[in-house]
């Protein structure tokens, strides 16, 4: 019987994970994400969970045991957070490269200096290009299912291509629900064990992590970029499978709230989507006419579902939990470039927000729903469009 | 929405309190909650919250808590006056204390006491008050029943210890009454 649990986003990650039998996990704990990998150093102790469990001295050290495990075929898993994240920087590509189809998850957490444990995007977002597919939940429930969702993707044989799942550091990874945990045999039948031919074998030898000549590394990186490119048809088909089996969808690369008549639309990741839902519904009551994108995925960018759910809005705006420094936050330089190929002309405006683990109010989105207003009513696209929310100290303008 | 926030010390169980509450209420109450701990580091000794949404759909809101329904303070000496000012309109403080008459200048209607320490003492020997003090919060409001109190004490613990937590609330709801 199926049966639910009130645990938290790190539990559930781990849970997800006992349900997906990988046969090896190496992890190195960090907060926010310690939680995750306690559990699942007991669940193997325990024995409810038959996998080889690597404490390693280090994230490099890792993410490097994973691509040895990943190599020989084996379902492998480890997880991380912030400067841990930035520790692997160099195995994240190897691991890319390499095709090998680990899944981890990411506890988004800000990046020193000032040093801080608290949560932001901006470790995840700094490795948008290594390579690995990006997904970003909302709740607890969303991190198990796509733990289990994470392997059926990476491992499909014309994607082969690691996965990084990012659970917003505290506000979800230490916040207690209600998840349902789906039963073993249903994640069995729909997550099979990992068959593939591209593994070192005795029988079979190939050549695996090997190096390159100018006349062939740029084929190899077309052939990662066309992977990862069809990986959005794999994950909408993923999305209708585990809906069909589960009975849940998450909508594929974007989760669209109350866009089709919307005149303003903010587009958010993580849980900050939650935050902006409940605010739209009351504005909503109040007569104005807005929606919430939530992006899911950030690679393989989903271009497509942006451009055609915002194409009747009449202003944009986009939260980043992060700050490319000198330039603009990072999911909005990749929403405009979309709607700049989508041949789109709405303002756009960039929020700047939630650095390291400031609040996010249903006042500040508010506020920026009604800068949205102005900027549609006076399509006024001269002024500062990248506005950090609750500044705190004077700024020069 | 109803908020509930309580106010501890590092290892008196103020986060294991708004877990029982969470899970109480959405295992075997029928209703949806979120509980978190003030995020950051935790230290033994050092003051800390935690917090508990409770409604009847699902909870989309991951902002900070700032007006309460219910302020819970297992720690007498973090009680401050301030918490008044943080009551939605019907909002209740609930304080451990055993020195009701200190606190008599406070409208009565905002601030109930329970000597949890006493009670936790007697029956647990030691004064870990999270069970009592949620037995004053059902005591005293309809957002927790004793049943489903009772049911989330059984999946955190077991043996001697899961019988004595289940003393504690009548011993608690019989004193309110006093």
């Amino acid at each position: 019987m199926k049966r639910n649990a009130f645990i938290s986003g790190n539990d559930a990650v781990a849970e997800g994970v006992r349900l997906s039998r990988p046969h090896v996990i190496a992890a190195y704990p960090i907060t926010p994400q310690t939680v995750a990998v306690e559990r699942l150093s007991e669940m193997v102790e325990d024995g409810s969970l038959q996998s080889e469990f690597l404490h390693v001295e280090s994230e490099h050290s890792a993410l490097s045991a994973c691509i040895g495990a990943s190599a020989v075929g084996a379902r492998t898993f480890t997880a991380t957070s912030s400067q841990g994240l930035l520790y692997m920087a160099e195995c994240l590509h190897y691991a890319s490269g390499g095709r090998f189809p680990i899944v981890m998850m990411n506890a988004n957490r800000s990046l020193a200096l000032p040093w801080s444990i608290y949560g932001d995007h901006r470790d995840s977002l700094s490795q948008l290009d290594s390579g690995w597919i990006q997904v970003y939940v909302e709740d607890a429930q969303e991190s198990l299912d796509m733990v289990i969702q994470s392997f059926a993707l990476a491992e499909n044989l014309d994607v082969l291509t690691p996965v990084m799942l990012n659970l917003d550091g505290f506000t979800l990874t230490h916040t207690y629900e209600l998840v349902e945990l789906p039963l073993q045999e249903e994640v069995d039948a729909f997550l099979p064990p990992f068959e593939t031919p591209y593994k070192m074998d005795l029988d079979n030898p190939k050549n695996l992590a090997f190096s390159s000549q100018p006349s062939d590394n740029t084929e190899f990186k077309y052939q990662q970029h066309h992977a990862i490119l069809h990986a959005k048809q794999v994950i909408r088909n993923i999305d209708s499978r585990f809906a069909q089996t589960f009975g849940r969808s998450y909508g594929g690369l974007v989760d669209a709230y109350r866009c089709e008549d919307a005149e303003l639309i903010v587009i958010s990741l993580g849980s900050t989507t939650g935050t902006c839902r409940v605010v739209a519904d009351e504005l909503r009551k109040e007569g104005w006419r807005v929606g919430v994108l939530k992006i899911r995925f950030m690679r393989p960018f989903p271009e497509e579902e942006i451009v055609k759910i915002t194409r009747h809005a009449r202003a944009i705006g986009v939260i980043d939990r992060d700050i490319s420094f000198g330039f603009e936050g990072t999911v909005f330089t990749n929403v405009n470039s979309a709607l700049s190929r989508g041949n789109t002309h709405i303002p756009t405006h960039n929020f700047i927000a939630g650095l390291g683990g400031r609040d996010i109010s249903k006042e500040s989105i508010r506020e920026l729903f009604s800068t949205l207003k102005k900027i549609s009513k006076t399509n006024d696209t001269e002024q500062n469009i990248v506005e950090f929310l609750n500044l705190n100290v004077a700024t020069n303008d | 929405m109803i908020t509930v926030r309580f106010h501890g010390r590092g290892g008196q169980g103020a986060f294991t309190a708004a877990k029982l509450l969470g899970e109480a209420v959405a295992m075997y109450g029928g209703k949806q909650a979120l509980a978190f701990p003030s995020f950051g580091p935790e230290r033994r000794g050092a003051p800390v919250l935690a917090f508990v949404k409770i409604d009847d759909t699902k909870i989309y809101d991951r902002s900070e808590v700032h007006t309460c329904d219910y302020v819970v303070v297992l720690d007498e000496t973090l009680f401050n006056p301030a918490f008044f000012n943080d009551l939605s309109p019907h909002g209740r403080v609930i304080l451990n204390t055993g020195n009701k008459e200190l606190y008599a200048a406070y409208n009565s209607s905002q601030l109930f006491t329970v000597d949890a320490s006493r009670i936790a003492l007697e029956i647990l020997g030691r004064p870990i008050t999270n069970t009592a003090m949620l037995a004053a919060l059902s005591g005293i409001s309809d957002i927790v029943s004793v049943e489903a109190l009772i049911l989330a004490l059984e999946n955190y613990m077991n043996g001697a210890i899961l019988e004595k937590n289940k003393q504690i609330i009548p011993a608690v709801i019989a004193a309110l009454l006093t």
